[in-house]
């Protein structure tokens, strides 16, 4: 009985692996950077190119960095939802403008409003490799101590950040 | 397909990998063990937006920035190990088409192995059974 009971069960448990395999984005590439130290950077402000924003100056406090560029659909997509979370003040949102024009990245501030409150012009791209960016918009969750929590993939939504991002946030200023 | 039509894919089929090449080279190395490890990496690390092509077959801008990251690393003197970690630790194993020999990767590379021993086993296994039941079977007739 065994005999035939053994292949029964091995096939069930493919149908189980493959079952959930299908069900996973091929596209999704997690970061190896989430529980680590985020990147060092200075980059000239957008508004500003005489100044800096570096990761040093947001030391002690928790911090979202958004990867954005004009360029990007899905930028464009969760601007409305990056403008509703910063007037919500939870905490700060960094901008990465990532491989940009720098002009028409003011421009679309200027239009769509400014989430912001720096945004650091990444024109050839250097800081988007050491954050290990392949496709705006990503945005990142950092704690006070500089460890990369979390790191969201595609268009911010109210939802992912009422579910991914707001706990993460709550149990990082309580720890720190 | 009428066969002049064959005769035009092959053409294009083998003229493809020529087209593909070309996005790569972009300017030479001095000396020819880093054009060498260029070249290779070039076609080792994966281009993330496109992921099945690797960062010296595609066009794309991040693609265009990791050759432009590897390049400048070769030629700094940087070995082969030390440009693959400094990708892996952005990136994670997924850049690498080849992935490496430790980690959750390890079992990628013995699965076959133990599956073929398994498969091996069993056989051998199966096979002694069936020897041992035709023995019985023969002694059967003789009683």
């Amino acid at each position: 009985m065994t005999r035939y009971l053994i292949p029964i069960v091995i096939f069930g448990l493919l149908i189980v692996v493959f079952t959930i395999g299908l069900g996973r984005d091929p596209t999704f590439v997690p970061s190896p950077l989430i529980g680590k130290t985020a990147p060092a950077f200075e980059l000239p402000l957008l508004s500003d190119p005489e100044n800096l924003v570096t990761d040093a100056e947001l030391r002690g406090q928790v911090w979202v960095l958004n990867v954005w560029a004009t360029w990007c659909v899905g930028c464009r997509q969760e601007h409305a939802t990056l403008n509703r979370i910063a007037s919500l003040g939870t905490v700060p949102i960094i901008g990465l403008n990532w491989k940009d024009d720098h002009a028409l990245a003011e421009e679309w501030l200027e239009k769509l409003g400014n989430p912001y409150v720096a945004t650091g012009f990444d024109g050839d791209g250097r800081v988007a490799i050491d954050w290990g960016v392949y496709g705006a918009p990503e945005t990142f969750l950092i704690d006070a101590s500089g460890t990369v929590l979390y790191r969201h993939i595609s268009p911010m939504t109210m939802d992912t950040w009422q579910t991914e991002f707001v706990p993460r946030i709550r149990a990082a200023k309580e720890s720190s | 397909m009428s066969l002049r039509l064959t005769g035009l894919f092959v053409v294009f089929a083998c003229l493809a990998p020529l087209l593909s090449h070309g996005i790569a080279i972009d300017q030479e190395f001095d000396d020819p063990a880093k054009a060498e490890l260029y070249e290779r990496l070039n076609e080792e690390v994966r281009c993330l937006v496109c992921q099945n092509q690797t960062i010296g077959s595609s066009n794309a801008p991040l693609a265009a920035d990791l050759r432009r990251e590897v390049r400048e690393q070769v030629d700094a003197g940087m070995s082969e190990a030390e440009i693959k970690t400094f990708l892996t630790d952005r990136y994670g194993d997924f850049v690498l088409y080849k992935p490496r020999y430790d980690g959750p990767a390890l079992l990628l590379w013995v699965a076959p192995g133990l599956l073929l021993l398994f498969g091996l086993v069993m056989l051998i296994r199966s096979l002694r059974r069936r020897a041992s039941l035709e023995l019985t079977d023969a002694t059967g007739d003789d009683a």
